[in-house]
């Protein structure tokens, strides 16, 4: 079994448990949202395989739609910032000059900073005060997220890109398609564009990867999606909490945090094995 | 050596001063300014009160010159008050740092020695390289909250060995600092054995290896003597550019046992919209880690004789 078949299995097996979550939660007839005060710390059981937590929500369930905001903030945070930064890579690599230097020193600005803090102080930001839905509604929530993590990721994915755009720039068959009085944008989307997708790809695997633990992060914080909205993070937050009346609580939210990570990084690695790379 | 060292200077202050606008800026979308939340906790304040107070502190001024009347004093040395803590923000900042740097110091040295210790390991018995490096990936993957959560669940609550956390009221104790620091490394060591592995093979290959080798030095000497000493100089870069993520990245695990460093300091004066100690401790944050990064770079190439002509 190779590292790339591995991992997208892996993602593979949870897209499909938070696609299941609707049919889960029918089948064993528990609302992740509802509170049930008298099963309260119930322990694993049939009716409730991973236990309840503190107001006797099911937990299994709540995991499942969980999986379903952390999988989607993550892919959609990680895509945003490959889409940025393989454009802003490749416009820095092909006009040089101070494009180029604006945005490089752009990314070793990001890069010097140390990022928690500094997410922790975007993430805390009242996004009504420029008119958008306040912190707090779930479809902000992600929305607001997915921004601030897309903010952060374009850039190592814009130095990665402008390396491997300027190295195709100077090689011969972009000459020849040049010589041979190929338009501009034809030669960026036809010749350059696709010796980047290697890169990118395992760029955007390792982003996937970050978005996630950075989204468990801020919402364990409190600063990502806000309960009653399950998100493996605040499941974890809620978890701290409980460590000594439902310790199985804080078992599971992180095992798929560490599941969906390793995958993502499993997935990366196998690219760039492929690829002939280290 | 000076000129790098200015440039790096220069550069650092330059960062400084763009993040510092910048999350001034932020700053002002934060929920609540000072005065609304100082309405809110006393319902007798008239409007005219509220004025007032705006124009008392500077807040009815536009907004370029608040920022600069702040920064200027910054500059001063005048680091003002901060609210949640009602205390100068320069005493807060002192015994903070200190906590974060013992945190964040010890951690880097266990995850630095063990890192390289199991990369050795995973280079030298080929049959322990697999295990080694399923323990890296999924330690790489583990969040370190969740990390901290299951040693007090392990340590605190089931065994009762260690203290959950409490560090703020008992002090500074060498009881406190156990499981902080584990989980912190635990967290780091993992990203330490696997550049650690790809650097030790890639050595292992080259040809001065083969002329240990064949003069017949014990595979030992070569792995200890030979090989490791020009391994550890890329493991040492990726420490350097983790030394931010090092000191940052202490904001969770202060967090989560309750202890008093920077990170908590700064997550503290978020939440508790104190926006003139947050921004002093996000630029203190970002000037130590930066430091840091540039402490490292200056010791390898100390260490490091092919670096220095550049």
């Amino acid at each position: 079994m190779t590292r790339l078949s591995l991992g997208l299995g892996l993602l593979g097996l949870l897209a499909l448990a938070a696609a299941a979550a609707p049919l889960v939660a029918a089948w064993l007839g528990h609302d992740p949202f509802a509170p049930d005060l008298l099963a309260r710390f119930a322990p694993p059981s049939a009716a409730h395989p991973l236990g309840t937590d503190d107001l006797g929500r099911d937990i299994l369930t709540r995991l499942l739609y969980g999986a379903r905001v952390s999988l989607a903030v993550g892919l959609a945070a990680a895509l945003a910032a490959a889409a940025i930064g393989t454009l802003a890579g490749l416009l820095a690599a092909w006009r040089g000059g101070v494009a180029d230097a604006l945005v490089m020193r752009f990314a070793d600005f990001m890069l010097a900073l140390p990022a928690l803090p500094l997410l922790v102080l975007l993430a805390a930001a009242d996004p009504s005060r420029i008119g958008l839905p306040a912190r707090g509604e779930a479809a902000g929530d992600v929305l607001r997220i997915v921004v601030i993590l897309a903010l952060f990721g374009w850039v190592g994915v814009a130095r990665l890109a402008r390396a491997a755009a300027l190295a195709t720039l100077s090689r011969d068959h972009v000459r020849a398609a040049r010589a041979l009085g190929a338009s501009e944008p034809r030669i960026l989307l036809r010749h350059v564009l696709p010796a980047l997708l290697p890169p990118v790809a395992v760029a955007t695997a390792l982003a996937v990867a970050g978005a996630i633990l950075a989204e468990s992060t801020l919402s364990f914080l409190g600063l990502g999606i806000s309960p009653p909205a399950p998100s493996w993070g605040n499941m974890l937050a809620n978890a701290q909490e409980l460590v000594f009346s439902a310790p199985w609580a804080a078992v599971w939210p992180g095992l798929a945090i560490m599941a969906t990570v390793a995958a993502c990084t499993l997935v990366a690695d196998g690219i760039r094995r492929r690829r002939g790379g280290v | 050596m000076t000129r790098i060292l200015a440039t790096r200077l220069l550069q650092i202050a330059l960062t400084l001063a763009v993040l510092s606008f910048c999350a001034f800026a932020l700053i002002a979308l934060m929920p609540g300014d000072p005065i609304e939340v100082a309405i809110a906790g006393d319902p007798r304040l008239t409007a005219e009160d509220a004025a007032r107070l705006r124009a008392l502190h500077g807040l009815d001024r536009p907004f370029h010159d608040r920022y600069l009347a702040w920064a200027g004093g910054l500059l001063r040395g005048e680091f003002g008050y901060s609210r949640l803590f009602a205390q100068p923000v320069a005493a807060l900042l002192g015994p903070a740092l200190l906590s974060t740097l013992a945190l964040a110091g010890t951690a880097l040295l266990i995850a630095l020695t063990l890192g390289v210790a199991l990369g050795a390991l995973a280079a030298a018995r080929p049959r322990a390289a697999p295990a080694v490096d399923a323990v890296a990936v999924m330690g790489q993957a583990m969040p370190t909250f969740w990390l901290g959560i299951l040693l007090i669940i392990a340590f605190a609550v089931t065994l009762g060995w260690l203290p959950a956390g409490g560090a703020a009221e008992h002090g500074p104790g060498l009881r406190y600092l156990v499981l902080p620091v584990a989980t912190l490394a635990i967290a780091h060591l993992a990203a330490y054995a696997r550049h650690s592995v790809a650097s030790l093979e890639a050595t292992l290959t080259e040809p001065w290896i083969r002329t240990a080798r064949a003069r017949g030095a014990s595979e030992r000497a070569v792995l200890l003597r030979h090989a490791l000493p020009n391994a550890a100089l890329p493991v040492l870069q990726i420490a350097a550019l983790d030394a931010g993520a090092l000191a940052g990245g202490a904001l969770v695990t202060e967090t989560v046992f309750a202890r008093p460093g920077m990170g908590k300091l700064l997550y503290d004066a978020v939440m508790g919209n104190d926006t003139n100690l947050a921004l002093i401790a996000l630029l203190l944050v970002a000037l130590v880690t930066m430091l840091a990064t540039l402490g490292a770079d200056l010791a390898q190439r100390a260490l490091d004789p092919r670096l220095r002509e550049r």
